[in-house]
């Protein structure tokens, strides 16, 4: 079971480690700051990526020898000049620099990391973050101008998955712009998924698979062909790695949320924190719950023990829920400053802190 | 020489010390600043060169009119000043 996890929040960095039988916060950095992702990598490298507001955005990282250094965050290279006519199906919509990194993840290889961010640019590291190179493929494929606005106009990529069984293939969910797959790190990339719907597309472009607004994949890292989306419209699983996906319409209290979170070594179990979608984006009723299915998506149970079940209004976001290796250890973090542990799988809830600030991001360390 | 002044706020980050420049544009003045401390830019330009949205340039007290090119003038005399406009919370 994981002895420590970390928290991302619109002022800073919270640690959190088992001290006795409760969780700690243990260190705080970047107080004051944005941190929009996170990632413990195994080796005990801590990456923090900043977003901060009249800076931009920033990497850190903190060595196994627990000193932080900035590195240099990735950046767009030099947007061609605009096309002689206005409205030209050339010109590029989306902006060349760089908004937020979004996601970080481990390449599967010593030294690489990839990060997805908004405006939608796929950057790879191979030096451990010390530089990055934007991933011109992806950039450069003509469907990435499709892509639709998440944060502001601007589309972004929430997810990358890598297969642990070969770090060369890699997965990408996109707010809004569907699921990307690549076989060779990257080189070439295809547009998989199928079976998906938009409700708020108009009805001819529903099912296309570009206009999918993926909230969240997650995948079942002992199985990793299974996939799960937290999507704008519902709840999707996939038995294929993201090509072919069906509707779990069984989720409840509400399909609309964020988050999900995978079981490590079950392929029927995840997990869902639902709100009312969509202009609303609040709990049920006011009560905050998380949804089960321990059956493949047949079924879920709504599981409130511990977690407040009057005028709770809290969000969770979409990298905000986590669960650990050994699937007993869940995490959660609210728009509204509330931290919740589960120990039993999310049978039952504690609070770990009730006012940090809004939390964007929870990890616990990759094993 | 102009003079290039950064606001105290960016002192959190890294060293970004005040400096007299060569330069006859506000983007060569920046350019030279960014020669003696290399990682103030990304602070100050987005990845495009222009001015980050929420940072601001004045010359002896007035915003600068280009903020993308950078090609506002700068004479011997002139002081730059960068610091950041607001920002949400």
């Amino acid at each position: 079971m994981a002895e420590r996890f970390h928290v991302g929040t619109r002022k800073g960095l919270f640690e959190f480690a088992r001290r006795g039988g409760a969780w700690e916060i243990v260190d705080v950095q970047f107080l004051g700051d944005p941190v929009s992702a996170i990632l413990a990598e195994a080796n005990g490298s801590l990456y923090a990526a900043l977003d901060l507001g009249h800076f931009g955005a920033k990497l850190w990282r903190r060595d196994r020898a627990g000193d932080w250094g900035e590195l240099a965050a990735p950046a767009f290279p030099p947007k061609p000049p605009k096309p002689p006519e206005p409205n030209s199906a050339d010109e590029d919509p989306h902006s060349w620099s760089l908004g937020q990194i979004w996601v970080i993840e481990t390449g599967g290889v010593p030294g690489r990391l990839w990060a997805g961010t908004i405006p939608g640019g796929l950057f790879c590291s191979h030096d451990g973050g010390a530089s990055w190179a934007l991933n011109d493929a992806l950039w450069r494929m003509p469907e990435r101008r499709q892509w639709m606005g998440v944060a502001g106009e601007q589309p972004g990529i929430n997810s990358v998955l890598i297969d642990p069984r070969d770090p060369a293939d890699v997965r990408l969910g996109v707010s809004t712009g569907g699921l990307w797959a690549s076989g060779d790190a990257g080189l070439s990339w295809r547009l998989i998924n199928r079976g998906m719907v938009n409700e708020y597309m108009p009805p001819e472009r529903r099912e296309d698979p570009i206009t999918q607004d993926i909230h969240r994949l997650a995948r079942c890292a002992a199985h990793p062909e299974i996939l799960w989306c937290q999507h704008h419209n519902g709840v999707f699983r996939s038995e294929d790695g993201g090509a072919n996906w069906g509707e779990v319409t069984a989720i409840r209290p509400s399909k609309f949320g964020f988050a999900v979170a995978a079981h490590p070594r079950d392929p029927l179990t995840a997990w869902f924190v639902p709100a009312i979608k969509d202009e609303k984006r609040i709990p049920v009723d006011g009560k905050l719950v998380v949804a089960r299915t321990r059956d493949g998506g047949k079924s879920f149970e709504v599981l409130s023990e511990g977690l407040p079940q009057r005028h709770a209004y809290d969000l969770v976001w979409r990298h905000a829920l986590a669960v650990d290796e050994s699937g007993q250890t869940l995490v959660f973090g609210s728009t509204s400053g509330g931290l919740w542990i589960s120990e039993n799988s999310g049978d039952s809830w504690r609070m770990a802190e009730a006012r940090l600030p809004p939390i964007a991001a929870v990890r616990f360390p990759e094993a | 020489m102009p003079k290039i002044a950064f606001t105290p706020a960016l002192r959190r980050f890294l060293a970004a010390p005040a400096m007299e420049v060569e330069g006859a544009t506000v983007g060569e003045a920046l350019a030279a600043a960014f020669a003696v401390q290399p990682a103030l830019r990304g602070y100050v330009l987005d990845d495009q060169g222009a001015l980050r949205r929420h940072v601001a340039l004045y010359v002896n007290g007035r915003p600068v009119s280009d903020r993308k090119g950078l090609g506002d003038s700068v004479g011997a005399r002139d002081r730059i000043y960068v610091f950041q406009a607001l920002s949400g919370g």
